[in-house]
């Protein structure tokens, strides 16, 4: 057999069936759900009397209408949010779906709860309506996200139609300097090849800049992925992937495990694979990056300045402008030090433990600058209780942190709420497009630890600077 | 869904790099778990002189007298990237647009228009800038045609754009055919490869759960 990649391994292994050139009838091993979209999928499921494929491995979760505040309930600040929540709750129950529930421990982000759990499994398929799905492919599966249309498919068929994406290897040499991390090298790389850069291929991250990244460092580089309009994104599974989820929920136990390990070591793109694109980037030259306009490919070093949109290609220059003119800012302006209204913390890119600790290093024994509303939101229960147990909600909230229950939140209107008319925010989101946080809100995107660094300075800072 | 065969209709040009999901039905605008009572909130905070309110900018191309009743949208590059809401689509149909002309799509949004009866048409820049041009001196009478039979574009000038569309998406749309129905037909094939797969790969089928 000719030399396959990691990606058409996992393709080939769940073909039913090929019709025609473009369209394959897919096999899929898990279906994720939140109560957004998913409430929808299901809704529509039980309007048609369509029975689910395998409600064993259906699996749901609550954060996109959810609040995060202490004690909350169905009742949200989002206006029908109750509708949601419930509706989500009493489908999956009727569809015998396994639900993290408002009041679960387990619950939280789909993507921080479905690697926690076990649910996702090196080798598998796994859709769920959500764009961020491609962060599960972190651990070596097949992950995407679809509409709701597509998820109320492979509930009521245990497969999706798909067109065989093209495969796109992105090789990173090198390793991240001291305060630099996977967030940064995603904008960076995204800055350079553009927003539409990865255009609907099967990305796979290789390299010893993607190797020697820990779990969370390849669940953000993936899940930033969404930002580059990739079909979806892989990492080859190692021994990282397999001791993290062994004993897992939902992980292989006793001779499954073993089988599926043996199984799951195969996962690797042959020597000698053809991909569609390649494209090499030096990890070792990327910086702490910040957002200045309305697209993640707005990106540039912290230490830099923003860009004369005339100096920019021709066609992204209206965009430029335009963002210049949301955003209040000029060309050659300097990005550190500009004043900020507020800091977040958290999203299915950058709300793990690690992402935690490496913030509070740098709050602790510090405070948020006069006036900065701060946030900071873990990824789910277990994060949260983790965080607990090593006091770093401690550090969080005497820094003037606001400690929140697991969920969306402030990413997007998540449980209805938003920053304020124009005000200006750092956040370890994954977007910053226009009104995304807010309306007419001003996001700069960046890591968890220039987030921190910047709320203490109450300005975008340099995290590197506070680190020595 | 409703078939598409032809549409000759209004094209209002929208000609932006990377409009995502969340502009063109921001999050606020999801009420209720619906497909449907979207129309309203498509494209709000550029449609509307302040969030949340409902009062039109003149200046927005939709709120532009001569691109009324417009049923054709002409996008930029990357059109629909961001959250794959399927809202997106849902708004866009209920407004009355029932295809969109860019340079490329988001994955994720061009499927969620196949199985919305929205037909997707891919040209390149210079041929949609050339429509642009060639509508505005006055939209309501320079229409454009989608022809999915044909699989092209006619400008006002009658001059013609191929177009490509995979086979099996364009006879779903020029059917309307319901895609969940139609991949029923082989659930017998689906299991027989289930029934096979579970000896393989058992660890899919039977989740140990730790209760």
């Amino acid at each position: 057999m000719s030399p396959r990649t990691l990606f058409d391994k996992i393709w080939d292994q769940h073909l039913v069936l090929q019709r025609g050139e473009a369209a394959a009838l897919i096999a899929i091993d898990r279906v994720f759900l939140h109560e957004r979209t998913g409430s929808i999928a299901l809704k529509s499921l039980r309007a048609r009397g369509r029975p689910v494929v395998g409600p064993e491995r259906v699996f749901c979760t609550m954060d996109h209408i959810v609040d995060t505040f202490a004690g909350r309930s169905d009742e949200t600040k989002m206006p029908g949010g109750r509708a949601f929540i419930e509706e989500t709750r009493e489908a999956a129950r009727e569809a015998g779906l396994t639900l993290f529930d408002l009041g679960d421990p387990r619950q939280g982000i789909v993507h921080v709860v479905s690697p926690e759990q076990g649910v996702v499994l090196p080798g598998a398929t796994l859709i769920c309506p959500d764009s961020h799905t491609s962060t599960q492919g972190a651990f070596g599966a097949l992950a995407w996200g679809v509409g709701s249309s597509e998820a109320e498919h492979a509930l009521a068929t245990g497969a999706l139609r798909v067109a065989k994406p093209k495969t796109m290897r992105v090789r990173i040499d090198g390793r991240l300097a001291r305060g630099v991390t996977a967030k940064d090298l995603a904008l960076a790389l995204i800055a350079r090849h553009g927003s539409a850069g990865g255009k609907g291929a099967v990305v796979e991250y290789a390299g010893e800049g993607v190797r020697s990244l820990d779990l969370a460092g390849r669940l953000t580089l993936c899940n930033m992925a969404a930002e580059f309009s990739v079909f979806s994104a892989i990492i080859a599974p190692d021994d990282l992937v397999f001791d993290y989820l062994q004993g897992r929920p939902y992980a292989p136990k006793g001779v499954d495990w073993a089988a599926a390990l043996a199984a799951w070591r195969e996962l690797v793109s042959d020597e000698g694979a053809m991909f569609d694109r390649e494209v090499v980037f030096d990890a070792a030259e990327v910086s702490p990056m910040i957002t200045w306009g309305a697209s993640p490919q707005h990106a540039v070093a912290i230490d830099g300045t923003v860009p004369d949109p005339m100096l920019l290609p021709a066609e992204t220059r209206p965009a430029a402008e335009r963002a210049l003119q949301y955003m209040d800012l000029k060309p050659g302006m300097a990005l550190e030090g500009l004043k900020i209204d507020a800091a977040f913390i958290g999203s299915c890119t950058n709300s793990r433990i690690e992402d935690l600790r490496r913030a509070a290093s740098v709050l602790r024994g510090r405070k948020v600058a006069a006036g900065i509303k701060a946030i900071c939101v873990p990824g789910s229960g277990p994060v949260k209780q983790q965080a607990e147990a090593e006091g770093l909600d401690a550090v969080f909230k005497a820094a003037g942190f606001e400690w929140r229950e697991p969920g969306c939140s402030m990413c997007f209107f998540a449980g209805g709420e938003s920053f304020g008319l124009r005000e200006r925010v750092v956040s370890s989101t994954n977007r910053n497009f226009e009104s995304r946080q807010g309306p007419e809100t001003r996001s700069h995107l960046a890591s968890p630890e220039t987030v921190a660094a910047s709320a203490v300075a109450g300005a975008l800072a340099d995290v590197r600077k506070i680190m020595s | 869904m409703q078939p598409f065969t032809t549409l000759t209709a209004v094209a209002a040009p929208l000609i932006r790099p990377n409009i995502d999901t969340d502009a063109i039905i921001p999050s606020r605008e999801m009420k209720t778990v619906s497909k449907t009572g979207l129309a309203e909130g498509l494209f709000a905070g550029w449609r509307y002189q302040s969030v949340g309110g409902r009062t039109p900018d003149p200046d927005f191309v939709l709120n532009r007298l001569e691109y009324r009743g417009a049923q054709i949208l002409l996008g930029g590059d990357n059109f629909g990237c961001g959250s794959s809401r399927e809202h997106a689509v849902w708004a866009l149909a209920e407004y009355g647009f029932r295809a969109i002309i860019a340079p490329s799509f988001n994955s994720i949004f061009y499927n969620n228009c196949i199985r919305n009866g929205v037909v997707p048409v891919v040209l390149d820049a210079g041929a949609i800038d050339a429509l642009a041009a060639q509508v505005a001196p006055d939209p309501l009478k320079h229409k454009l045609t989608v022809d999915l039979t044909a699989r092209r574009v006619l400008g006002p000038s009658g001059e013609g754009w191929p177009f490509s569309l995979d086979d099996e998406q364009r006879l779903m749309l020029l059917e309307g055919l319901d895609v969940i129905d139609l991949t029923l037909k082989d659930a017998p094939l689906l299991e027989a490869f289930r029934m096979q797969d579970r000896i393989v790969r058992p660890w899919i089928y039977f989740p140990s759960v730790a209760k």
